[in-house]
């Protein structure tokens, strides 16, 4: 398990993290209107009357938003509700239209559950730890304020005002940057597993407020203060250290840590009280009365727990023993719902273009697509999304490959031609002349010229310098303009020279 | 001939049908009364054009053989808390003065489309929150009523729905809508001898409708007779899906079902109702009540309502929490007063329009209901009063079991004079004694008027009926209405 | 429990509505008298007694997951004291 300790002037320190994750509900409409979702609108153009808390309006929420919810946390095993009940958080801010926040505090619909982690990717199957989830729960998000339009006004946008997240509440079972990071990213490959979150942290959808305190070792838990809004996996990682590292400096000094908002400034890889956020929080939470109990039924349940894909850790198992791939490769196949799904169509079709099951043309699948395939993608700074080369057109080359047809070498070549084309490998093959051959025939002429030609070699070979086996396979090949099956032309000189 | 003006919405809606009268000389008459009433102050805005509108529309429809809705040909005030499209819509504040909603409340929007025409928006308490009508950011509604023997104090209409009360008995409209969340329908109904009902929560949607407590505040029609709020309830009840409170039910036919014959049904009589100290006159009325109800062919038993006196400061918590909530958003950031004093940042700017767009009682209500839900005291306070409000629910179940309706008084007193319980908060809460217990458990409950005090002032009999029974409510108002034999109407004097 | 100034005054912060010293003043003998009269709920017994949830008994609704709202920019700024180039403007916020 994790021992990272920081080394203070009184001896080591624990640190102990917990997240809240806000992640963006997948769906079309608001969360209790029906205005849309979609990112990049102009501003206040995704605004009903109903976001913009004109008099009199009421919400009713988005059925989906309800299922996505439930979907995640029967993703994460997590103990569903069937009776919940939203409640409504008062403060005031301009990106606030109602004056509160309709969210769910007594009531969430979705209780206790937990998310494995695993801390070294080469040993997913023995370095796993599983981190607990108090809750989900389903809130509206606000807002935006924007300060820099206009010299003495902020402007804002409620476009995302009324927009579904759900609040993801980790126990605090964090122990080091590392977990914290690996959570946060667990934790979003089962979203976008599950469908419920498209997981754009860039774009917002996925944000984390990191919970930080230091103790020492198994000592009582110490204050804790607040990041908000961090939006990457190594800003969450850097949160956990500057502002671990900051706390046991002030303990250190003889000062208290004071539980506050903290903001985290990625330019100074620094975090910073928040102090105009801070004044005295009351939210008088209370049951909203314009909403009803929001009561479950089985048929509801039933259809949420039919829907779930296979998620991540079952897959991963399941690459390793039904389909045989190294502990690393399964894992990392399996860490992103786009790149699981494009292996999986590629197996599937590379078992049909070669006649065989799944399991005998998996390790092949694997391999080419984390080495030729990533490494063709990240040299031209692409994305798996937007591959020039399709699973079907891949499972032809590997088809090409297993069938003979082409060698390891020849194959690369008809990648690449592959890339700049987008063109299928059969046509390559055929239009490009790249069929390796293993005419025997062929060969033997080859052979007999290269032979020829390079006589004090061969007696130098016979004499035994054994070494120069290679320089005879290479010139054959080069004569064969290597399109010659690299085992025959071996077979072929070594019979040659023998003679 | 006939004083169109003098005449029911059901006469109206008969009378033009029958093409006794057109639309436009009805719309034309009321206009008239309501443009001759400034000193009643009951509107805030007056449409007369809209008035007009409809009954052009009306007129038309009938001249041209069209299928006419149930209330063409009939002109309607409008409470100032209904959103109404194009209309300035206050809820009687400085807050939202200038406010023009871009969109129609449901129930507006149904009254609309059934063909009734707007005579205009009328004044009511400041979001509806008070019990006379004098918390209105634009001057107190006055009773058309006076004390008989000389006695020229300005009464109260009742509150909050003090402008659509005071309108209907001075003859400015034939009817109005009400808004109910403590008793904003009955009482001032009580006061100026006239009918209103509350339905059962749920009935009406509160779409588009200024919210003041959501878990009590219910629409309802209010008019001078039994029948003309059985018909005005069925245009505006009716499931809407942007109301999550709102009941998927079919609408009933009340008016076609209505029917002063009580035989086989029970009224209940809380004794709980009876304090030490009611008002005799009150206690008076309420037994001849008992004596008209059993008159019609009801039973008449005891029950107990044990909770009953907890009623009110159960909600004089629940609904000012509800309502220190719902009035959040009036910021001054969307919509209504912003003030923005020199240099002021947000949040002073918030404190500033707040303090400036906000009367006292609102204040008092918004400051009563944060304190109640703040940190340490939510659960003393607020889950408290729902327990209580739970146990006042079981109240009415248990009373149910042994009758179909209850009986007792609407308010404790005639209608007060102006001014009279301005002082005191609590002593104005206390009006809604016998109100506010129906509103806590949802049910419907009817105001009709029985008699005239010894002052010559009107006094209210409250029928309260099972969740969802409107039925049984209208059907007993029915039978004191035919038996009370009211007819005084106050002296015109303005 | 009775309360004194220094809440009054916290009370309107937590509410924005500001206060002169002289209003909140006045309001402590107010507020007072009806969170006394209140509190006599304190007297009834609730053991084994929920709270409301629904006033009529009845389960939450869910609309489907469709846009049929927005797109109304003009309608939702028409009434805003200020409004800019499609936004609220509300005065500098500084974070």
């Amino acid at each position: 398990m994790s021992d990272y300790r920081i080394q203070g002037a009184t001896g080591e320190w624990e640190v102990v993290v917990g997240l809240e994750v806000h992640a963006q509900v997948t769906s079309n409409a608001k969360l209790f209107s029906g205005a849309a979702t979609a990112f990049g609108a102009e501003p206040n153009t995704q605004v009903s009357l109903v976001d913009a808390a004109m008099p009199g309006m009421l919400p009713v929420p988005n059925r989906e938003c309800i299922r996505q919810a439930v979907r995640t946390g029967m993703a994460i095993d997590a103990q569903i509700n069937k009776w919940s009940r939203f409640d409504r958080k008062n403060y005031f801010y301009a990106d606030l239209p109602q004056g509160y926040q309709i969210s769910q505090l007594y009531h969430p619909i979705v209780g206790e559950g937990q998310i494995e982690i695993v801390l070294d990717e080469k040993n997913p199957d023995t370095s796993t730890k599983v981190i607990g989830v108090e809750r989900i729960h389903v809130e509206q998000d606000a807002g935006k304020l924007m300060h820099d339009q206009h010299p003495t006004s902020s402007y804002v946008d409620l476009n995302r005002s009324g927009v579904a997240l759900m609040e993801i509440v980790s126990r605090p079972d964090m122990r080091s940057p590392a977990e914290a990071g690996a959570y946060l990213a667990k934790l979003r490959t089962i979203l976008r597993y599950v469908g419920s979150c498209d997981g754009n942290m860039d774009q917002g959808s996925m944000r984390a407020d990191v919970n930080v305190s230091v103790r020492k070792p198994g000592g009582e838990l110490g204050t804790r203060t607040e990041t908000k809004n961090v939006n990457s996996v190594r800003f969450v990682m850097a949160v956990v250290e500057r502002e671990a590292s900051r706390q046991v400096d002030v303990l250190e000094a003889g000062g208290k840590i004071v539980q506050e908002t903290r903001l985290y400034d990625p330019d100074k890889n620094e975090t910073r009280s928040m102090r105009s956020k801070e004044d005295a929080h009351d939210y008088r939470y209370f049951p909203d009365p314009d909403l009803l109990p929001l009561v479950l039924d089985d048929a509801f349940l039933d259809e949420c727990r039919a829907s779930l894909p296979e998620l991540p850790d079952v897959k991963r198992k399941r690459y390793e023993q039904a389909l045989g791939l190294s502990p690393y490769n399964a894992a990392t196949l399996t860490a992103d719902a786009d790149t699981a799904r494009w292996f999986e169509t590629l197996l599937t079709e590379s078992a049909a273009a070669q006649k065989k099951s799944e399991s005998d043309v998996a390790k092949a699948a694997a391999n080419w697509l984390l080495s030729d395939l990533y490494g063709a993608l990240n040299r031209l700074g692409k994305s798996l999304e937007d591959s020039p080369v399709s699973p079907a057109q891949a499972a032809e080359l590997l088809a090409l490959v297993a069938d003979g047809t082409l060698s390891g070498s020849l194959a690369k070549q008809v990648f690449e031609i592959m890339l700049e084309t987008g063109d299928a490998p059969g046509k390559i093959v055929e239009e490009k002349g790249l069929k390796q051959t293993s005419d025997t025939g062929a060969i033997e002429a080859a052979v007999a010229t290269v032979l020829a030609n390079n006589a004090d070699k061969v007696e130098q070979y016979r004499g035994g310098k054994e070494a120069l086996f290679g320089f005879f396979v290479g010139q054959t090949m080069k004569a064969m303009q290597g399109k010659a099956n690299p085992q025959v032309v071996n077979e072929l000189v070594k019979k040659a020279l023998a003679g | 001939m006939t004083n169109l003006t003098d005449l029911t919405v059901a006469e109206i809606r008969d009378g033009f049908r029958a093409g006794d009268f057109s639309a436009r000389e009805v719309a034309e008459g009321f206009n008239a009364n309501v443009a001759a009433a400034k000193a009643l102050n009951a509107f805030i805005v007056e449409t007369p054009e809209k008035a007009l509108a409809a009954a052009d529309a009306a007129d038309k429809a009938k001249a041209v053989g069209e299928t006419l809705g149930a209330l063409a040909g009939v002109p309607i005030g409008m409470k100032d808390l209904f959103c109404t499209e194009g209309v300035q819509t206050t809820a009687a504040s400085h807050m939202l003065e200038g406010f023009v909603p871009t969109y129609e409340s449901t129930v507006s929007g149904k009254l609309w489309a059934a063909g009734a025409g707007m005579l205009g928006k009328l004044n009511l308490d400041q979001f509806a929150m008070g019990s006379s009508n004098e918390t209105s950011y634009f001057g107190n509604v006055i009773s058309p009523w006076k004390r008989g023997g000389g006695d020229n104090a300005a009464l109260a209409p009742g509150g909050s729905s003090g402008g659509s009360s005071s309108a209907i008995s001075a003859r400015l409209c034939p009817a109005a809508t009400g808004t109910d969340t403590g008793g904003s329908i009955r009482q001032p109904a009580a006061f100026t001898g006239i009918s209103g009902i509350k339905p059962t929560y749920g009935r009406c949607s509160r779409w588009g409708i200024v919210a003041f407590a959501s878990s009590l505040d219910q629409a309802g029609p209010m008019a001078r007779t039994v029948r003309d709020n059985a018909l005005l309830l069925e245009v505006m009840a009716g499931f809407d899906p942007k109301d999550s409170t709102s009941l998927d039910l079919a609408v009933p036919q009340w008016e076609a079902n209505l029917s002063s014959d009580l035989r086989g049904k029970t009224v209940g009589i809380p004794k709980e109702y009876r304090p030490d100290g009611l008002n005799a006159e009150i206690a008076a009325l309420w037994d001849k009540g008992i004596a008209w109800l059993k008159d019609a062919g009801a039973n008449v038993v005891e029950v107990s309502l044990p909770h009953t006196k907890y009623a009110l400061p159960t909600y004089y918590i629940i609904a000012p929490a509800e309502a220190s909530s719902n009035l959040a958003r009036y910021d001054g950031v969307r919509y209504g007063q912003r003030d923005l004093p020199d240099g002021a940042g947000l949040q002073d700017m918030y404190a500033a329009t707040r303090a400036a767009g906000f009367g006292p009682e609102v204040k008092r209500r918004i400051m009563i209901g944060t304190y109640v839900l703040s940190a340490g005291f939510y659960d003393a306070y607020y889950t408290q009063a729902q327990k209580v409000r739970a146990l006042i629910a079981r109240d009415f179940d248990r009373a149910f079991e042994q009758c179909d309706l209850l009986l007792t008084p609407t308010a404790p007193s005639a209608a007060f004079t102006l001014g009279e319980k301005q002082a005191d908060p609590l002593a104005m809460y206390l009006n809604d004694v016998f109100t506010v217990p129906a509103s806590l458990a949802g049910l419907p409950a009817m105001s009709v008027p029985g008699g005239l005090d010894s002052q010559g002032l009107p006094l209210g009999l409250q029928i309260i009926g099972k969740a969802l029974d409107e039925q049984t409510v209208l059907n007993a108002g029915l039978a004191i209405e035919e038996r009370a034999g009211f007819v005084a109407r106050p002296d015109k004097w303005w | 429990m009775s309360i004194d100034l220094q809440t009054v005054k916290k009370i309107a912060s937590l509410s924005r509505i500001s206060v002169t010293d002289a209003e909140a003043q006045a309001m402590v003998p107010e507020l007072n008298n009806i969170l006394g009269w209140v509190e006599q709920l304190g007297e009834v017994d609730v053991t084994g007694i929920e709270p409301m949830t629904a006033v009529i008994p009845n389960t939450q609704r869910l609309r489907v997951d469709a846009v049929t709202d927005g797109n109304v920019r003009d309608k939702v700024l028409v009434n805003a004291p200020q409004a800019e180039h499609g936004f609220f403007a509300v005065p500098k916020v500084i974070e």
